[in-house]
């Protein structure tokens, strides 16, 4: 396992995270759909795993990589809830466009 | 038992004024005054009681209700003490508070608020047996504040006349500056001897020795003084006891002369073991005295209204009571504060009687000819002028002469402020009661008419409170004959002076002091009967009588100095102030809200915009961590 680290190079999978969340963030900005803004949720959840794991490997401590399954199984419920949530936003306005869902103004 | 029965003493007025506040409308015209009168009947039989008892074994009683205040090493408990100051002080106020109630219920016969006059008197006597029966400073602040309450009630009874309001007013704030001076010295006993218990203070004056009377002690009795100026109405906060005359007689009676203005003269004597510790507040308190009684009595010669009449000899025989005070002869004046009560309660009851027979008339110019068809009234009149006239063997003759002979033997000047001011009292007394009984009638014809005596409920108070004008001064024969030195001797640190038989110069003062009361009655009589001169209509007075008859235009001088300033000062912070402090306060609301009108546009419901600004605060954390 930790050869494969060695031969890669830890610096390019921190880049690749940062990559991702970076991707992920913006993908949020700039899409008005909210399946694609849930998406783009679980890419920047998907870079911070990685960089868990990759941690898990370079520290030789295996507990980083269970943290890594807990995160993944909450990610799993909390798009079950969000998936739902957007079926029943779409029951009731038609449309799942951010820029139609304005009732949270104070 | 024992404690029940003295509880009884404050329960029956207390429950008097209950009853009256909350259901007397129900009761009809007639009862609540038979209530009050009962309620107060019980606390003087009660006082009775106790009063026999403590002649005969001199043991003074003691009731802990429960503990009060307590903080570190100061403690005031609730505790009320029988001793023969106190006991003395509830035989007058029961008693002739009891008359004047039984006196009330004819006098008010048929005024639409009975009920509530009632209850207010009730009310007063619950606060002034709290007042003398109290055993520290605090709690007889609180019947000192009770009875100031009452009184400004009472005083503003017809509360539909404004002037009548204004008179209560000016009672209440006049006694409020005397209330604290009252406070202020209070503060200062208890920060000087850690305790305001009257047996602790004792204790600590009379056992402590070489005790350093410092100037701060002087100061706490000047400010107990200042509390005493102002409910006993002495220069210069006498003003307001004249204009209390707006109060229905009775009140005037009770309050205005017989008990609640001698409170001064109680606490003093309560507190004599610290006020001989200084003799400079003494003589202060000597001269403010004799000079009060020349002055108000000056003031009365010239009054045309019976009661203003009588209120000014108030403040001049209060006067003469500050003056035996100052000059250490505390039992000289409860003596005389005893037959004060006595004599001034039935001349004012006596000028009630009148003013209820003339319809409501107060003017003595209008008045004239009474004698006729108001013997029982005009007897009473004239045996009570008598007496505070001093001449003998009424009552006032014993102890006018017994302030005479302190004063003579202390300060001679006092002395003569003293004897000018007896002389004035005589004339004036007399110039009332000639103008009032004798002559012809100088009112309407409808007044006329209208003439007649008083109800028996009225008359028997005036008999009583006549025969005790008269037989009053047994309580205390000169020459070492005194039952009442004797009795309040126990009270009395400095003692009471041992009277040597009868000296010849004490024989003189007598002669000048009769002399004195004669020399008054023989002007009076000349002016009044031989002349039958009637004093001028107000707009024709002139000269020094002018300013007299308009009280100096000490009112004036006050408005001008104190009301008239104090309205600027308020204008002042009206108009100026609060204009500037509201703009301040509401210029910062403003700015607040102009904030807020761009601060609102950011709330605009758009969760792409709420995610972007979360996306940003989320970057300037982490660059914050990682950079700063």
């Amino acid at each position: 396992m930790h050869d494969i680290l060695e031969q890669v190079g830890i610096n390019n999978y921190i880049y690749l995270s940062a990559l991702l969340f970076c991707v992920g963030v913006l993908g949020m900005l700039y899409r008005r759909s909210t399946i694609v803004m849930l998406m783009s949720v679980e890419l920047m959840l998907a870079a911070a795993n990685m960089l868990l794991a990759v941690f898990s490997v370079y520290h030789q401590d295996a507990s980083a990589q269970v943290f890594v399954i807990f995160s993944m199984a909450v990610a799993a419920a909390e798009v079950a809830v969000g998936l739902a949530i957007l079926v029943a936003i779409f029951r009731n306005i038609g449309s799942i466009d951010i820029d139609n869902l304005k009732n949270l103004k104070g | 038992m024992e404690t029940g029965l003295i509880l009884l003493l404050l329960i029956f007025p207390l429950a008097g004024f209950l009853i009256n506040l909350f259901v007397g409308k129900k009761l009809g015209k007639t009862l609540p005054g038979l209530i009050a009168t009962a309620a107060v009947t019980g606390s003087f039989v009660i006082t009775l009681i106790y009063f026999i008892k403590i002649v005969s074994t001199g043991q003074a009683i003691h009731v802990h209700l429960f503990e009060w205040v307590s903080f570190s090493d100061f403690k005031a408990n609730f505790e009320l003490v029988l001793d023969q100051l106190s006991l003395i002080w509830l035989m007058f106020v029961t008693g002739i508070g009891a008359l004047i109630h039984l006196y009330s219920i004819g006098y008010m016969k048929g005024d639409e608020n009975i009920d509530r006059f009632f209850s207010y008197l009730n009310l007063f006597i619950f606060f002034m047996i709290i007042l003398v029966t109290a055993n520290n400073l605090a709690i007889m602040f609180i019947g000192w504040e009770g009875v100031g309450l009452c009184s400004y009630l009472l005083i503003g009874f017809w509360y539909k006349n404004h002037k009548f309001n204004d008179a209560a007013k000016k009672a209440f704030i006049m006694n409020r500056i005397g209330d604290l001076g009252f406070l202020t010295g209070v503060f200062t006993l208890g920060y000087i001897f850690k305790t305001i218990d009257f047996d602790s203070l004792k204790l600590a004056v009379t056992t402590t020795s070489n005790l350093e009377v410092s100037g701060l002690l002087g100061l706490g009795t000047l400010c107990l003084f200042i509390g005493a100026m102002g409910k006993s109405a002495q220069i210069p906060l006498y003003t307001w006891l004249p204009d209390a005359m707006a109060g229905p007689t009775p009140v005037s009676a009770l309050i205005h002369a017989a008990t609640m203005v001698t409170a001064g003269i109680f606490m003093i004597t309560r507190l004599n073991f610290i006020f001989n510790l200084t003799p400079d507040v003494q003589l202060f308190i000597a001269i403010i005295g004799a000079v009060t009684a020349l002055f108000a009595a000056s003031i009365g010669i010239f009054q045309t209204d019976i009661k203003k009449v009588l209120a000014y000899s108030t403040v001049s025989q209060l006067g003469l009571m500050f003056l035996a005070i100052g000059l250490g002869a505390y039992h000289v004046a409860v003596f005389h504060v005893i037959t004060h009560a006595f004599f001034k309660a039935c001349l004012f009851l006596g000028s009630g009687s009148v003013i209820h027979a003339m319809g409501g008339e107060q003017d003595m110019r209008k008045m004239g000819g009474l004698r006729k068809v108001l013997p029982i009234t005009f007897a009473t009149f004239f045996i009570s002028t008598l007496s505070i006239s001093g001449i003998p063997p009424f009552a006032g003759f014993f102890s006018k002469d017994e302030i005479m002979v302190v004063a003579f033997e202390n300060n001679i000047g006092l002395w003569v402020l003293a004897a000018l001011a007896s002389l004035m009292t005589a004339f004036y007394m007399f110039r009332a009661l000639f103008l009032t009984f004798n002559k012809g009638f100088r009112g309407t014809e409808e007044q006329k008419h209208h003439l007649h005596e008083s109800p028996f409920v009225m008359t028997l108070p005036l008999i009583i409170l006549a025969v005790l004008a008269t037989i009053g001064g047994l309580i205390s024969l000169p020459f070492g004959y005194s039952w009442l030195n004797e009795y309040l001797s126990p009270i009395l640190v400095a003692g009471v002076p041992a009277e040597h038989g009868a000296t010849s110069h004490q024989f003189m003062l007598i002669g000048i002091s009769v002399l004195i009361a004669l020399i008054g009655l023989a002007i009076a009589y000349y002016q009044y009967i031989v002349k039958s001169v009637v004093p001028e209509e107000d707009d024709k007075i002139t000269g020094f009588a002018k300013v007299a008859y308009n009280k100096y235009y000490i009112d004036e001088i006050y408005d001008t100095l104190f009301v008239k300033p104090f309205y600027v000062l308020a204008n002042f912070f009206k108009n100026i102030v609060e204009n500037i402090m509201n703009a301040i306060v509401f210029g910062f609301g403003y700015l607040i809200a102009a904030l807020s009108i761009p601060l609102r546009a950011i709330q605009n419901g758009s969760i792409g915009l709420y995610l972007f600004f979360f996306v940003i605060g989320f970057c300037s954390i982490v660059a914050y961590l990682f950079f700063v």
